[in-house]
């Protein structure tokens, strides 16, 4: 297999899924943020719920999109990237990705435009149950590919019969080992990234004075979102990495930069991994800790690299890409519990202007978090691409390097540009004074109401 | 089951890309009729379609899905060899795609930028899916011959989108912008009718398996009403499209109804030719097929979700029934 050939189709889907996952991760919670606007607006009858709703569409529908084309780019990447894999592993992948797309994404995209265009044609019942059906499609889609990545993490269930898997217990495969955590963890996830990309655009609105009461009201469900959903984050993180331990210690070894096995561990909080002379330099730990943390005892043994020669994933894109999620989930947490502890005895406008600067700048800190955290799963299974069973290289398609270059650096180019476009867009629209301009209901609009929508809704 | 489920999946997955060429092809063809549009009718144009795009382009992803699914070493080959023509439609639909959004929430002055875009990124995708198919067809073979084939088929796919999406537009939009759609959609029949008949011919030439079971008889004469049928359709279109009375009496669907018609019709045609092969002249569907077991219980999903997806398409094609209407995320 062509050395070039390999890295870059790897880099290719790698940079396609990481493009993909950005607005996945932002939308499937809020399209639950939005459900939960409506239904609040729904219960009160205050116009400013609904204007928050009318705002924060507007991002959804824009984040949406971007979501459904490069996740049509995903449904190609398997098969021009890597097609021996669908040929070794399609019996059992190819059913879940089948059920994605047959219970997950025709129902979120059919009734999206009902969600975004709807209103004033259906009754209002129809429209939240559209809004209610395209949340649950958002997170039906992250069930099925996260049972899927799940199993290629941690296979089970399946047979080899002639170099190709057979599916022997489609339960144990759709609830591996590492899918309970997976799933959850990424949920959380999506919760902290809509969670802080709504606290940082209200906290940009409050700065720039053009917030009003709708403001102040998804700033304020936002924080307490983050608020209570970080610790759980940082929970479900720590046993999953604890079920990572049985799993893939290969993965943990690298995480920890743990080079030899070793008793009672240190927990390495900084370090320069260096693979020519498999130690660290520059080392800051805290005594037995590691340990500690991933086996409960003080004096649990973890497996070192040295155990897995030839076999372990590379070690610093590993090591320092969990030390950023890691570091995001302990910024997430200080400054969602300081907000919540200053709003004890102050408004939203009286908060420090250094505060809000502070929640602005980490608008995007779940996206960081988020793909620092798929950088450490992906890579840290290296080589495999079904750990212990497929290795990469096996399924790799054999195109020209050259080729994969040039389509590699137009999807870059096109990214950049639309991540560019993407953030001025929000950042702008976030700057145009919302006050006054929620929508009226749908009745009183005073257009002609077709007789379809007395039939279609009731 | 061994013999019959991999042909079911053949003919859903069939089914599946019809139905994309279908709905994704209205609304790429009123992609590409943007460009032509006068700037006070752009926005009705895209909102006729703002519903509809997202949903429409799943049916490519049921497709491809079930071809991954069910024929994962067909995926492979025909993945691979159409990587170039897969990369640049995807980075059409991908540019379409967000410019739906962008071009009315960025800034007024990049508006036409993004229209420009949402036009050339229809275009693209129209014209590297044709591509793809002229590959497919010729059995991804590289020689000049070939590539004259694929280009025409990559020109006549754009101008077939063309007419569904002007049909659509007549029956969705009133006044000056459905008289201009009964002149784009009459423009564009001469080059949808060339390019067929000019596949048409071709085909069996390209391929001498396709030519073997076209002219043998008697299967001739039973083939016979494809061609016959769709000449009727082109008729109907041509006569349809020439006369603003027929249009103002409300036949105007008839455009559409006929394309639809053509379209179904190459589909059946096609199908024939290749049957029973997946990959021409080298794989065919039994070989390709997966395992037994993740077919049966792939087929139990389709069998209970598809007939859904139908019947919630149909409920929000009819919310949207009736004339386009400016589209606001409010009332
Ligand atoms: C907002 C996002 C976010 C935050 C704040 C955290 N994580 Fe995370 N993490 C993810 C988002 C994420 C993720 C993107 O969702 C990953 C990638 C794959 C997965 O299952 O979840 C992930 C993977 C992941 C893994 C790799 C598991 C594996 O592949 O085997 C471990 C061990 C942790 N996380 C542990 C933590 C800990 C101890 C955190 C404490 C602060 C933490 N994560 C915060
Ligand atoms: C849940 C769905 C996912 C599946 C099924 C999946 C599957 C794969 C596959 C097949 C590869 C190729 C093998 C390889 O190059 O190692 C890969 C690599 C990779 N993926 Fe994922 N992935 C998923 C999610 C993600 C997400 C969300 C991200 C990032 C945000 C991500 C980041 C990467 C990276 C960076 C690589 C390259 C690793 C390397 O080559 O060293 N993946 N993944
Ligand atoms: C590697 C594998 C992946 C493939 C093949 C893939 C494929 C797709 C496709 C085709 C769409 C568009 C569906 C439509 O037409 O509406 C889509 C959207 C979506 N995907 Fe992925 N995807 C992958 C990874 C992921 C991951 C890792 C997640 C989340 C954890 C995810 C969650 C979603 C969601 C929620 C949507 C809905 C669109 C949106 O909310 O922006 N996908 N994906």
């Amino acid at each position: 297999m062509n050395e070039t050939a390999l890295i870059l189709a790897r880099m290719q889907f790698a940079a396609n899924i990481t493009f993909h996952i950005l607005f996945p991760t932002l939308t499937i919670a809020l399209g639950w943020i939005l459900f939960f606007f409506r239904m609040r607006f729904k219960a009160t009858r205050d116009e400013s719920w609904e204007e928050a709703y009318y705002f924060w569409t507007k991002i959804f529908a824009l984040t949406f999109a971007l979501g459904v084309v490069s996740g049509i780019t995903m449904s190609f990447q398997f098969g021009t990237n890597w097609p021996g894999f669908m040929e070794i592993a399609g019996n059992i992948a190819g059913p879940l990705l089948g059920y994605e797309v047959l219970t997950a994404f025709f129902l979120e995209a059919t009734f999206l435009g009902v969600m975004l265009f709807g209103r004033g044609r259906v009754s209002e019942r129809t429209h939240l149950i559209a809004t209610f059906l395209v949340a649950f499609g958002t997170t039906m889609s992250a069930f099925w590919i996260l049972s899927l990545n799940s199993w290629m993490q941690t296979p089970v269930g399946y047979e080899i019969i002639n170099g190709k898997m057979f599916a022997t217990d489609w339960l144990a495969i759709l609830f591996n080992p590492s899918f309970p955590y997976r799933f959850s963890h990424m949920l959380l996830a999506s919760g902290l990234t809509a969670s802080f990309v709504v606290l940082g655009v209200s906290a940009w609105q409050v700065l720039k004075k053009v917030d009003s009461k709708a403001t102040h009201k998804a700033f304020k469900t936002a924080l307490t979102a983050a608020a209570i959903l970080i610790p759980i984050q940082i929970l479900v993180g720590d046993i999953h990495g604890t079920n990572t331990l049985k799993y893939q210690p290969a993965k943990i070894a690298a995480i920890e930069g743990i080079w030899n096995t070793e008793k009672g561990a240190p927990l390495v909080l900084f370090a320069w991994p260096n693979k020519e002379t498999k130690s660290n330099l520059y080392a800051i730990e805290i005594p037995k800790v590691a340990s500690l943390i991933l086996t409960h005892d003080l004096d649990g043994e973890l497996k070192g690299l040295n155990e897995f020669e030839g076999k372990h994933p590379p070690v610093a894109p590993v090591f320092w890409a969990f030390r950023i999620m890691v570091g995001m989930g302990v910024a997430m947490l200080a400054i969602s519990w300081l907000g919540v502890f200053m709003l004890r005895k102050r408004t939203i406008d009286t908060l420090p202007r250094l505060y809000l600067k502070a929640l602005a700048a980490m608008t995007f800190a779940g996206w960081v978090a988020t793909v620092a955290g798929w950088y450490v799963t992906e890579i840290g299974r290296q080589p495999y691409i079904v750990y212990g069973v497929v290795t990469v290289a096996e399924t790799a398609a054999k195109h020209a390097p050259a080729m994969i270059g040039l389509t590699l650096t137009a999807y870059l180019a096109l990214y950049v540009f639309l991540l560019i476009s993407y953030v001025f867009v929000v950042k702008s629209l976030s700057e145009k004074p919302t006050r006054g301009q929620a929508p009226k209901l749908p009745t009183a609009a005073g257009r002609k109401v077709d007789a379809i929508v007395e039939a279609a809704g009731d | 089951m061994d013999t019959v489920l991999p042909l079911i999946f053949m003919a859903v997955m069939g089914l599946a890309m019809l139905l994309y060429v279908i709905l994704d092809g209205y609304d790429l063809g009123v992609g590409i009729l943007l460009h032509f549009a006068p700037d006070e009718h752009k926005d009705m144009m895209v909102a006729s379609i703002g519903p509809f795009w997202d949903a429409n382009e799943t049916w490519l992803v049921l497709g491809v899905g079930i071809m991954l699914v069910a024929f994962p070493s067909a995926h492979g080959i025909v993945l691979s060899a159409l990587y170039l023509p897969v990369a640049i439609m995807l980075m059409g639909l991908i540019v379409r795609g967000v410019s739906f959004d962008f071009r009315t929430k960025a800034n007024d002055k990049h508006k036409p930028r993004w229209n420009r875009a949402f036009a050339i990124g229809s275009l693209v995708s129209a014209m590297s899916q044709g591509w793809m198919l002229g590959s497919y067809v010729s059995g991804f073979r590289d020689d000049w011959w070939t590539w004259a084939f694929n280009a025409v088929i990559a020109l006549t796919v754009p101008a077939a989108y063309v007419v569904l999406g002007a049909g659509w537009l007549i029956m969705k939009a009133e006044g000056d912008l459905q008289a201009r759609a009964v002149v784009w959609a009459r423009q564009a029949i001469l080059p949808f009718v060339i390019g067929i008949a000019a596949i048409s011919i071709t085909t069996p030439l390209i391929s001498e398996t396709i030519f073997k079971k076209w002219f043998k008889l008697p299967g001739f004469f039973a083939l016979l009403p494809i061609p016959l049928i769709s000449a009727a359709a082109f008729g109907a279109l041509w006569h349809v499209t020439g006369k603003k009375s027929i249009v103002a009496a409300g036949y105007g669907w008839i455009v559409f109804a006929a394309t639809v018609l053509v379209l179904i019709l190459a589909t059946l045609g096609l199908a024939y030719s290749i049957y029973p092969y997946v990959v021409i002249d080298r794989l065919n569907v039994w070989e390709a097929a997966s395992a037994t077991s993740s077919l049966v219980i792939l087929l139990v999903g389709t069998g209970i979700a598809l007939p859904a997806i139908i019947g919630y398409t149909v409920f929000v094609y009819r919310i949207f029934w009736g004339k386009a209407r400016e589209l606001t995320y409010g009332a």
